[in-house]
């Protein structure tokens, strides 16, 4: 079981608002709500590699790529950074208004390993943000992301991740645009990019 | 015997020579048998590899061996309500007359206790073990750490 009954129903339930919500907005001729009633604006409190507290509030202004994983995950995460190098790289100019993030849901061990290290071998522009546990949870409750431990002896040190492999897109002033489900193509998430900026 | 064969002469002229060697055991074609340079050795590396059953008899993959890592195993990520996990993989199936891929995203050789760090231009030998068609050891190329996969010219896309 991945996903409780619950967290199903709370995320038909955000995505049907987001899309009764655009319907609003696309049909009526009223005069639009007030937007911070209805935007979605997920948010975390985490420590960067220097021990520096990083909030959505010091990337505002910029789009932010934001990816939930962990470094000892050779197959899922390097495909996703791979991609989001891919895309800063192809930006050019532009890709100084976006800032990637991988948020660590093993952080722990990825602060051991060396996280700031790994996601700069992908592009020097990608931050990695590693918390305590509380930090961390507090972050996916709010992205409503589920990432979870499982117990395996024959994984390394005992145990596996299992998390949400999607990138998040914010935008300049913190609402939550859309998500590339795992696997979008490099280009097409440039083109998205590209469209906004 | 833990050490790595560098790629050396032969990899600079030829970069793509390692994971467009071709090799067969009975019925099988095994080909295309790359890996990721990794940051240090202190997280597992991964090997990916496609595997052509041209025979009439169904094969599985049910084993890897190498010097690289102390510890290799077969995974599959598998994404399943928008989740993400890699359970070990007891044996992957060569079905007769078809192509199975280790590629990024699905099937993989998980090479766990790296003996070194993997770098980029190296390769190391992997041994795979067939149900049916018994041994095979391929050489194994290891690619960039952003790679998707090899680039070579006879490789249907
Ligand atoms: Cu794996």
């Amino acid at each position: 079981m991945r996903l409780t009954g619950l967290q199903k129903i709370l995320w038909a339930a955000a995505g049907i608002a987001t899309l009764a919500y655009g319907a609003f907005m696309v049909l009526s001729d009223r005069a639009p709500l007030p937007v911070a009633q209805a935007a979605f604006r997920p948010t975390f409190a985490l420590p960067d590699a220097e021990g520096r507290l990083r909030t959505p509030a010091d990337f505002a202004g910029k789009h932010m790529l934001v990816f939930f994983g962990f470094t000892n995950c050779p197959d899922v995460c390097p495909t996703t950074l791979s991609e989001v190098a891919q895309v800063m790289d192809d930006l050019g100019d532009d890709a100084a208004r976006v800032q990637p993030l991988l948020i660590s849901i093993d952080p722990e061990r990825d602060r051991r390993l060396g996280l700031a290290e790994f996601v700069t071998a992908f592009h020097p522009s990608i931050l990695g943000l590693a918390g305590d546990a509380a930090q961390t949870r507090a972050a996916a409750d709010s992205f409503k992301i589920f990432f979870e431990r499982e117990e395996d002896p024959s994984a390394p040190d005992g145990y596996a991740m299992s998390h949400s492999p999607a990138l998040y897109l914010i935008g300049p002033d913190g609402d939550w645009l859309r998500q590339f489900t795992y696997g979008t193509p490099a280009t097409e998430i440039l083109a998205d990019l590209q469209s906004r900026l | 015997m833990r050490t790595l064969i560098l790629a050396t002469a032969l990899a600079l002229s030829a970069p793509a020579a390692f994971a467009c060697e071709t090799f067969t055991v009975g019925d099988l074609t095994v080909e295309h048998a790359w890996s990721r340079a990794t940051i240090g050795a202190g997280r597992p590396g991964v090997f990916y590899v496609e595997i052509t059953n041209a025979g009439d008899t169904d094969d599985a993959l049910i084993g890897l061996a190498t010097p690289a890592a102390g510890m290799p195993m077969l995974h599959e990520t598998v994404v399943m309500d928008g989740v993400a996990s890699m359970p070990h993989a007891m044996s992957i199936p060569v079905p007769a007359g078809q192509t199975v891929a280790l590629a990024p995203g699905g099937y993989h050789g998980m090479l766990m206790d790296l003996s070194t760090a993997l770098k980029e231009g190296d390769s190391f030998p992997v041994t795979l073990t067939f149900e049916k068609a018994g041994e095979v050891t391929v050489n194994v190329e290891v690619l960039s750490l952003r790679a998707e996969g090899p680039d070579c010219e006879h490789a249907a896309q």
